[in-house]
């Protein structure tokens, strides 16, 4: 297992060095100079723009500005953003808290009902359930996110008037961050009422990042238990007389759990893409909201900073997730 | 589910009601988040609104609702016969505000003025660079490095400002948030704790409101001073809850969870008209919309061409196709709502026959051309993409073959300045401070024609530009505006614009709001806002 661990973790650092590279290219390609963004319709003197750009180090040859870039990197400092002023991971830090606590409950969701779903599907095949589950997956995996969100918003929130429209707890709750998650802090903070807000603030942006991911894990959860429900251990299990439930859920399911998971994990990465529009509409301030702010004004630290501490944990939910395979599956971890 | 959500709901409701009933809490949907709380180095309305605005003050202030300068930390002011050296008399028992690690000593005085325009205009200045990487870039883009020579302190209560030259805008130069006072005796304790970058986190002003805490992106909140100098606020809590998006700031005004919503979607005024709980103000902008000739390019160096081009343009569908009625059209570079505009100009009418015959009477035949439509949207140009279309179709119909080309926003700005640029640009104006020379020196001068400027015409006039440089020194607001309408005649007459609209400002509110007052300059300010109980 030792061994298994550190051939991963040997592996994340060409990776790691590759996405540095790609994070700093990235909005460097973009077209568009952060100094004349600042400067809007106004304009600034070619003078004044050689100043500035001189004091932000965005005169030098490029490969410099990169080894600049790695070698503040390597002692810990991610840079000041341009337009804030502020470092970088102050920021990451101060909103990162956010999106995790909707992307936990986005993925909880997606998973709690995603995977009995598929289940479900799967064994009653061709069923009206598993017609009407597959259908609405196949709809929620094409569904517009910022416009699904913003129907969400009008009918539950605006018509019937269930939930509040966006924010993450009600504006009379004041008390301190503790933790940055809004769920716990509420709870800390002894304030009545406080955490009942915090929970019902939750629920439509986490159903709507939710969406997609739930409708990718229940058909993949379909797809995996019929495949394992025609193995032959699973007809030999049946044909010992087992009960169907503990075929199904022994046998069957924690075989058929091995591409889920791996889905689970890959569904990172497009929880972040999808936070970036759910944050938008729900006013949630959390990373996806800052990176896209960002990115239009070519801030390129935080571009270039934002995309590597993102993608530094996505690689380490990735670990985790082969680390989760080892559990399920021994066989993975001898090989 | 449907049981547990309404009691949900009940719970905040009722905790809203009894929260609000305690004390009056205004909450304002801001439409993004700003930069930081030292109004000085930031250039973005959205900052000004959370800075400056609501937690300082400035030697001269902009009387609510309009553009005209009036006292503000300074009670008086003498000017100099020849224009160059200003002394201000300051106001007297003016108390900063306090948070929990700062109570100030003393109230209000001149080494609070020096201070806040030397860290701006001095580059050796302590204060300077107190965040690494941080510029005055307002303080810069007025020019008032080259302007001003000096500010010293008289006595306490007396500061005098030398200018280099004559400059009558000055005074509403420093009616603008940049030139916001902060106070020396926090920004010295902060340097005594080694924490100088508090001066942007945690603000201390003499404003009608107290700066209480920011949560990045998401809530800003503060309290009413109630030791405001001037009338204090009727609110007792001031609530920024930001939110992005348009649609979803209306749902949460039409939801009760905010009081007052900036910039709606022009598809929502409707709505918003219709709903009896909301009730809308608008007032005309202070902006302008242009297309703008490269005028040292043939044909279009030739005045009665791009009087022809103008001619051949219909306005009227533009204002209704893209501002969807919510603008008026525009006859003049500077909008109705700002002193010297000229009414007695009269606009170019829109007459395809007759601009067909002046561009053959030119010997402009066969004529190819590109119209730049600027990638995003702005107060004064909600859709250029749509309106170079119209533009297109019109041209088309006087035998002129337009292009529509566009870049990303930094590269468009930059490309657009290029001297032999291609094509007439669509661009337009938002002013600062209501001066006509920030309109008209900024956009059309011969000095602003160089690069590094903004006037996209490349329109070098000389006698229009000697008198913006007559007005300029002149502190005379009648001869001023004299001089004014004279410049505005000579600019019709060329044509270098085609003038396109000045669109109309709305702000959505719950009916319970009173006493909110629309500034001309797109300013948000509360401090005389109150609540119907």
């Amino acid at each position: 297992m030792v061994r298994f661990l550190l051939s991963k973790l040997l592996y994340l650092i060409p990776t790691f060095l590759g996405i540095t590279i790609v994070a700093f290219g990235f909005v460097r390609i973009l077209p568009g100079d952060p100094v004349l963004l600042m400067a809007g319709e106004r304009g600034v003197s070619p003078e004044r723009h050689a100043e500035l750009s001189a004091q932000l180090g965005f005169d030098k040859p490029v490969v410099m500005q990169y080894f600049d870039f790695l070698g503040r990197l390597l002692q810990g400092d991610l840079g000041n953003s341009l337009v804030t002023k502020k470092p970088v991971l102050t920021e990451f830090l101060a909103l990162f808290p956010a999106t995790v606590e909707l992307g936990l409950c986005a993925i909880l969701i997606a998973t709690l009902i995603g995977v009995p779903v598929g289940v479900l599907a799967a064994i009653k095949r061709g069923s009206w359930f598993d017609q009407i589950s597959m259908t609405s997956a196949l709809v929620g995996f094409s569904m517009p996110i910022f416009w699904w969100g913003l129907l969400l918003i009008i009918f539950f929130s605006g018509f019937l008037g269930w939930t509040p429209v966006s924010g993450r707890i009600s504006l009379m709750y004041y008390f301190p961050q503790v933790t940055g998650f809004m769920l716990i802090d509420s709870l800390i903070s002894g304030q009545e009422g406080a955490f009942t807000s915090a929970v019902s603030h939750l629920i439509l942006p986490s159903v709507v990042l939710a969406t997609i991911p739930l409708a990718v894990i229940a058909r993949q959860t379909r797809s995996a238990m019929l495949e394992v429900m025609g193995e032959d251990y699973v007809r030999t299990a049946r044909a010992k007389g087992m009960p169907r439930r503990r075929v199904i859920g022994v046998h069957a399911l924690r075989n058929a759990m091995i591409p889920v998971v791996t889905t689970i994990g890959l569904q990172i990465g497009v929880l972040i893409a999808g936070a970036i529009l759910t944050e938008t509409i729900f006013s949630w301030p959390g990373i996806g909201k800052w990176m896209i702010d960002s990115i239009s004004r070519r801030d390129y630290p935080v571009v270039q900073s934002g995309l590597l501490l993102i993608a530094g944990m996505v690689m380490v939910v990735n670990l985790l997730v082969d680390l989760t395979y080892g559990l399920i599956n021994p066989r993975i971890r001898a090989s | 589910m449907k049981y547990l959500s309404h009691g949900l709901l009940a719970v905040s409701a009722l905790a809203l009601t009894t929260a609000f009933a305690e004390a009056k809490t205004f909450v304002y949907c801001s439409e993004a988040s700003p930069e930081g709380f030292d109004p000085s180095p930031y250039t973005s309305g959205t900052t000004f609104d959370a800075s400056g605005h609501p937690i300082y003050n400035r030697l001269t202030e902009f009387k609510k609702g309009t553009t005209e300068v009036e006292p503000g930390l300074a009670e008086s002011w003498e000017v100099s016969e020849d224009g160059t050296e200003y002394t201000f008399k300051l106001r007297q028992g003016v108390k900063f505000h306090s948070n929990d690690r700062f109570t100030p000593t003393r109230d209000f005085n001149a080494d609070d003025v020096v201070f806040s325009f030397q860290r701006q205009g001095d580059p050796n200045h302590p204060w300077h660079q107190y965040i690494p990487g941080i510029t005055y870039e307002y303080y810069t883009s007025m020019d008032m490095p080259n302007l001003v020579k000096s500010v010293e302190k008289v006595d306490d209560y007396t500061v005098k400002f030398t200018l280099n030259q004559p400059e009558a805008p000055f005074l509403a130069n420093i009616a603008m948030p940049f030139a916001s006072i902060v106070s020396k005796e926090y920004a010295d304790a902060l340097e005594a704790a080694g924490t100088k970058e508090d001066l942007n986190n945690t603000p201390i002003g003499t404003g009608p409101f107290r700066f209480v805490a920011y949560q990045k992106d998401a809530v800003i909140r503060y309290q009413k001073n109630a030791d405001y100098w001037g009338e204090a606020p009727k609110i007792d809590d001031l609530i920024f809850a930001i939110t992005p998006d348009s649609s979803v700031r209306l749902q949460k005004l039409k939801a009760g969870e905010c009081h007052l919503m900036p910039y709606p979607s022009p598809a929502d005024l409707e709505s918003i008209k219709a709903d009896d709980s909301l009730k809308l103000d608008e007032q005309p902008g202070l902006n302008v919309g242009y297309l703008a000739y490269n005028t040292t390019v043939a044909p279009f160096d030739n005045p009665k061409v791009r009087k022809a081009l103008n001619m051949a343009i219909n306005k009227e569908a533009i204002i209704q196709g893209v501002f969807q009625g919510a603008a008026e059209p525009a006859k003049n570079p500077i909008p109705p709502t700002m002193w010297s505009y000229n009414d007695a100009v009269q606009d170019d009418p829109y007459d395809p026959e007759a601009a067909k015959a002046m561009l053959e009477a030119e010997g402009v035949t066969n004529l190819s051309m590109n119209i730049w439509a600027m990638p995003v949207q702005r107060p004064y140009m909600p859709n250029a993409r749509r309106t170079a279309e119209l533009m297109q179709e019109d041209l088309s119909k006087v035998g002129v073959n337009a292009q529509i080309v566009s870049y990303e926003w930094g590269e468009y700005l930059s490309k657009s300045m290029e001297p032999g640029r291609d094509g007439a640009v669509i661009l337009g104006w938002t002013g600062d401070n209501g001066d006509p020379d920030n309109f008209l020196s900024v956009l059309l001068s011969c000095d602003s024609a160089k690069e590094g400027g903004a006037n996209r015409a490349f329109w070098c006039n000389e006698e229009f530009s000697d008198l913006l440089q007559q007005a300029k020194v002149t502190s005379d607001q009648a001869e001023r505006t004299k001089l004014y309408e004279q410049a505005q005649v000579i600019f019709k007459d060329q044509a270098p614009w085609l003038t396109i609209a000045h669109s109309t400002q709305y702000v959505p509110m719950r009916s319970e709001v009173s006493g909110f007052v629309m500034s001309p300059l797109g300013d948000f300010t509360f401090e005389t806002v109150d609540l119907a109980e």
